[in-house]
């Protein structure tokens, strides 16, 4: 909202600075984004009066000018191009070392020869318009004479206004009633402590009704309030100076004064209006009422729309002739010949302003204001109010022909009960009756204080304020927030704080990667369709059942994740493309998995692990030691079994399983897929991408809740070592689950070389495991150990055929 | 026999001279003291001295061997330490070239932020509760006393998935469901990622909050001003302070803006706190009695207070990251630094 300091001045006596107020408005919850200086970008820019000119020698446009700047020189030799001067022209001068908007500086400079002192100013020049400022749109210079205020010397800001400063207030969605001039009035007098002078509302209705006319409302949910009010004889005419600087202030162009009262009216009183030239209504009725499905308007700014029952129209007898509280239909407009008007002054619901205004994709100043609700005092006051101008100004006849249609005919304000004690309850601190009835009283509301539970009637503007503790914020606001004392929760029980088993859990998980060598992403929880294309998943495959966003910011921000496989690849490629050559990233972070499409009941969040490493460093097995420190540290056995999945390279990726259960998968990122990110081709680190993606939920179902002590055996392991001849296709987990299989005195079986060579023959690679036997219940005896070891290596020759090298 | 050892000990000497290795120490052992090395084929030479001079001889002779060996080891010992200093100096490493570390990741700064968040109201007693990121619209909205057609509504550009259920715009539903668990007193921390559908340079459509709710009998105004002057002072040093300042939430009444004294130029005003002294951090205020009414908990019996902050803007300020965007661009040099 922005406020003029002037025009607030005309409510309330303000005796403190811009400045000074600006810190208090802050104080008491009107926080002012911009205190905008009107005048900042002028400086040494005084009237001066022309009192001599003469053409200057060698040029045919330019005059030489001696100009009168009172204190800053009383003969100043000025050069100006302008054709509207005359000598005892009063007229803006720009001293040497002046400023103008835009940034420009004037210097003493010298033009054809001759050194001109500044420059004469045009009203553009300085910013202004007509509406700021009489003249200022005339070709040439600002002539102010005819003007008391403008006596050379004088600063031209104070004579032409800009000494003026905008208070730029940002309003909490709360408090509509202050999207107002007079709205920040009635707060800046409360905070003042000084009375607000109201606008003027008196008027008579002195011109002949007309009982032709009529207004029904058929949607009070929607208007709960209408009021219509006749005004004959309308003669258009141009507004006086004081409206035409404030609609200035407002950033508004003057049109005539009929339109000028009703933008007025909007800025001052915070209510919107519009005026229906009844000539152009069909039946000289109003009919406010829920657009019929496919009914037609063409707004003023000549644009179609298609209208529903959702939007609420203004009718005459025939047709919709306006969309309510957002613009007039066409023709509409106040013309030279326009001779009667209805003016509307209407409470709409803001929700249904809102939604129309978006769904037809058209709003205006009134829309706006609307959608941020106006309360039906405003609605009263605003009709009086243009009422008394129209009279005022004399733009035409006021009838008695007025309507008052009104869902709720009580207009009573509303009362709240509350005990002064209430009111501390909630701040924590003892406020006085004195000081919290003063503080009420000053807001407007009314206070009966007769017995213990007092009686607060609310202003009718005020429609936020429901209860005590609306009261006690009022009150604090005004008595101050640094009059609360912290404590530190005196009357509250001890409570057991922290986090839960799950989410330390999470936390180590976490914390285990980073020890891996891997760093936190954080991506988006949504993406788009052309991110699973770009994994390859099939058109059938799960994760195509992803939950759409209705109102996305973007298709590429569209579907709600199933898989975060995209997103880590989207991160690696985000970091090949930046030049990081090599890294290792992770997300912890929820996929979404509906139950049936479209939704109809909150889907399964699904905390998922997704794992990236790329670069020149990482292979299956890097990965595959992520894999095993996750096992390792939660005490878990991971098998693997080849994995098929679309985006993983088919004999580089594997199915990680947990106690049987697949949780997951991994490997590296299938070749088609590589060879179609837009990276680099040639560099050989892109070309080395590994991705893992691990159910969350499927992995903490193996934690087990509490670890016990293992004893530690007395007894001395066995090793050997045996060097294996196998076929090159023989898998290394195969042969130790066959060593293991050997014999129960198995304890630990690890593979530490494999040779190929062409003493081997050709298809055929050794490989050398060290193989481990114990017994925890007594020391193992050669013998045993011996049994064992023939044993393993009959079942590796007769089921896998394999022999020692 | 003298002239002889005499000769020998010239010769012993003159090679001694030419030690300077293993392996001619070696030789020389060889030569002189091995089993037939010249110095004991001096005591076979005794059997031709004449009987009487022989013990004389013989001390004579012993003394020499000694003397010889003691000029061995000398020569050993010199022989060893120079070897030591030449593997030594071949071993020798540049001390400047880069160190080697295995590579130590590391987690999100607003892991980082969020955990030290929940540090400091885990002391203080905070349960931490973590709700659905897809919610519905009466746990989003309706129960936090933002109706259907409340202009709050417009305050939060919310994503939809269907016509009940959203993305969460806020931690706060986290409250409601805390409350429905129907057990008081109540001290609970709500951290999770948030969505709302505006996205420029200082928002993300999805960002990080963390919702603190305490209810419980007398909870005031100054309990709040009290606990977060408390957490402040954990995170940002013990001179920091807060100043509350009216704002407007639905779920809130009254509500605060609260903000933190700079904790860079220590509230005179400098570029990070625009001059002003003051940074804003949060939001708060007293539990509506409406959203205690609403999860079935007396008004007039209990009362609680609740604040949201945004962790963006929290690891942010700590880390002086200036582009929000920073925070989700996933750039390991960024994560690096961490």
């Amino acid at each position: 909202m922005k406020v003029p300091f002037s025009w607030l001045k005309e409510f309330v006596d303000i005796d403190i600075t811009p400045q000074e107020l600006e810190e208090k408005l802050f104080g008491c919850g009107f926080e002012v984004e911009e205190l905008i200086d009107l005048s900042a970008e002028i400086s040494r820019v005084v009237v001066g009066e022309i009192t001599h000119m003469e053409k200057q020698e060698g040029t045919d446009h330019l005059h030489l000018c001696r100009v009168n700047c009172g204190e800053y020189g009383e003969d100043l030799a000025i050069t100006t191009g302008a054709p509207n001067i005359f000598v005892g022209a009063l007229v803006p001068v720009a001293l040497d070392n002046s400023t103008l908007p835009g940034g420009i500086t004037i210097k003493a400079r010298k033009m054809q020869g001759v050194l001109s002192n500044g420059m004469m100013c045009s009203g553009a020049e300085l910013g202004l318009n007509d509406d700021w400022y009489p003249g200022s749109e005339v070709y040439g210079l600002l002539i102010m004479n005819g003007d008391p205020n403008a006596v050379p010397g004088r600063d031209i800001c104070e004579v032409v206004g800009l000494n003026d400063y905008i208070f730029d207030i940002s309003i909490t969605a709360n408090r509509p009633d202050c999207q107002s001039i007079l709205g920040i009035a009635r707060e800046v007098a409360a905070l003042l402590n000084k009375p607000l002078k109201m606008p003027a509302t008196d008027f008579t209705c002195p011109a002949e009704p007309d009982p032709t006319i009529h207004v029904r409302v058929e949607a009070p949910d929607l208007c709960p309030r209408y009021l219509a009010h006749y005004v004959r004889n309308i003669h258009p005419g141009e507004s006086p100076r004081w409206m035409r600087r404030h609609l200035a202030l407002a950033g508004l162009r003057s049109i005539n004064n009929v339109v000028d009262i009703t933008n007025h009216t909007l800025i001052e009183i915070g209510q919107p209006m519009h005026a229906f030239d009844l000539s152009h209504v069909a039946g000289r009725s109003i009919i406010v009422r829920r657009a019929a499905e496919g009914e037609q308007i063409t707004t003023l700014d000549e644009k179609e729309f298609t209208l529903n029952p959702n939007n609420l129209v203004i009718c005459d007898a025939e047709k919709p002739v306006a969309l309510a509280g957002i613009m007039g239909g066409l023709n509409s407009e106040i013309e030279s010949d326009t001779t009667e008007l209805l003016f509307e002054c209407a409470t709409f619901a803001r929700d249904s302003i809102r939604k129309t205004s978006r769904a037809l994709g058209q709003s205006s100043d009134s829309s706006a204001r609307y959608e941020k609700g106006v309360d039906q005092y405003s609605t009263e006051l605003g009709l009086k109010r243009a009422l008394h101008l129209i009279q005022e100004l004399d733009c035409g006849d006021i009838t008695p022909t007025c309507f008052d249609c009104a869902a709720n005919p009580n207009q009573a304000r509303k009362v709240i009960r509350v005990m002064p004690a209430q009111i501390n309850s909630v701040l924590g601190i003892e406020v006085s009756e004195d000081v919290i009835r003063d503080i009420l009283t000053r807001l407007d509301f009314g206070v009966n204080a007769d017995s213990p539970i007092w009686e607060v009637s609310v202003p009718r503007y005020r429609d936020d304020v429901e209860g005590f503790p609306d009261l006690a914020e009022e009150v604090i606001r005004e008595y101050g927030y640094d009059h609360i004392v912290p404590t530190f929760l005196q009357s509250a029980a001890v409570t057991n704080g922290g986090m839960t088993v799950d989410q330390k859990n999470q936390l180590k998980l976490k914390r285990l990667l980073a020890g891996q060598g891997f760093y936190e992403a954080s991506t988006l929880a949504f993406y788009a369709v052309s991110d699973l294309d770009m994994m390859h998943f099939p058109q059938d495959a799960p994760e195509r059942r992803a939950i759409r966003i209705l109102n996305p910011i973007s298709e590429n921000l569209s579907i709600m994740r199933t898989t975060l496989v995209p997103s880590m690849l989207n991160v690696i490629v985000d970091n090949l493309k930046k030049g990081n050559n090599e890294g290792r990233l992770f997300e912890l972070s929820n996929v979404y998995r509906p139950e049936s499409l479209p939704l109809t009941a909150a889907p399964d969040e699904r905390l998922t692990l997704a794992v990236g490493a790329f670069g020149p460093e990482e292979n299956f097995f890097t990965m595959k030691g992520a894999m095993e420190a996750i096992a390792a540290s939660f005490d878990l056995q991971f098998t693997y079994e080849r994995a098929a999945v679309p985006y993983l390279h088919p004999g580089i990726s594997a199915n990680v399983l947990c106690n049987g259960v697949q949780i997951g998968v991994f490997g590296k990122l299938a070749n088609e897929i590589t060879g179609e990110l837009k990276i680099a081709k040639d560099e050989k680190n892109s070309q080395n991408i590994y991705l893992a993606e691990l159910d969350y939920a499927a992995l903490a179902a193996n934690f087990s809740a509490s670890y016990r002590y293992k004893p530690m055996s007395p007894f001395a392991p066995v090793k050997r070592d045996l060097a294996l001849v196998c076929d090159e296709a023989t898998a290394c987990g195969d042969i130790e689950n066959t060593i293991r299989g050997a014999s129960p005195l198995v304890r630990a079986v690890s593979l530490f070389d494999v040779y190929r060579g062409k003493n081997l023959g050709e298809g055929k690679k050794s490989m050398a495991f060290s193989i481990e036997l114990h017994d925890s219940e007594k020391e193992l005896s050669p013998e045993a150990a011996e049994r064992a070891f023939k044993k393993i290596l009959s079942n590796l020759k007769f089921k896998m055929g394999i022999e020692m090298r | 026999m003298q002239n002889v050892i005499n000769e020998l000990a010239e010769r012993v000497k003159a090679d001694l001279a030419g030690v300077t290795s293993k392996e001619t120490l070696a030789s020389f052992w060889q030569e002189y003291l091995s089993k037939n090395g010249k110095v004991p084929a001096l005591m076979k030479g005794l059997k031709n001295v004449a009987a009487d001079q022989r013990p004389a001889m013989g001390k004579i002779i012993n003394e020499f061997k000694g003397q010889v060996q003691a000029q061995y080891d000398e020569a050993a010992a010199r022989i060893q330490a120079a070897e030591l200093a030449a593997r030594n100096a071949a071993e020798a490493v540049d001390i400047t070239m880069p160190a080697k570390t295995r590579a130590m990741g590391g987690l999100h700064p607003i892991t980082l932020v969020k955990n030290q968040i929940i540090d400091v109201f885990a002391g203080m007693g905070f349960e931490i509760f973590e709700g659905p990121e897809i919610e519905d619209d009466d746990h989003n909205f309706t129960r936090l006393n933002v109706p259907k057609n409340h202009p709050a509504r417009d305050m939060q550009d919310t994503f939809y998935l269907s016509d009940e259920l959203l993305l969460r715009t806020h931690t706060s539903p986290g409250q409601i469901r805390v409350m429905d668990r129907g057990e008081l007193p109540i001290k609970v921390l709500v951290p999770g990622r948030v969505f709302r559908s505006d996205s420029d340079a200082t928002h993300s459509p999805m960002f990080h909050q963390m919702e603190g709710l305490v209810v419980d009998k007398g909870i005031t105004l100054c309990d709040l001003q009290g606990m977060l002057d408390s957490f402040v002072q954990s995170l940002f040093g013990s001179e920091t302070r807060t100043r509350l300042r009216p704002s407007y939430f639905p779920f809130t009444e009254p509500s605060v803006e609260v903000d933190v004294s700079c904790f860079e130029c220590g509230g005179k005003g400098c570029s990070l706190c625009k001059g002003t002294g003051w940074i804003e951090i949060l939001g708060g205020g007293v539990v509506n009695r409406r959203v205690l009414e609403n999860c079935n908990i007396d008004p007039d019996v209990y009362s609680g207070f609740a604040f949201g902050i945004g962790i963006e803007r929290i690891a942010m300020l700590k880390y002086g990251i200036n582009n929000m965007g920073l925070l989700f661009e996933n750039d390991l040099r960024f994560l690096k630094q961490f």
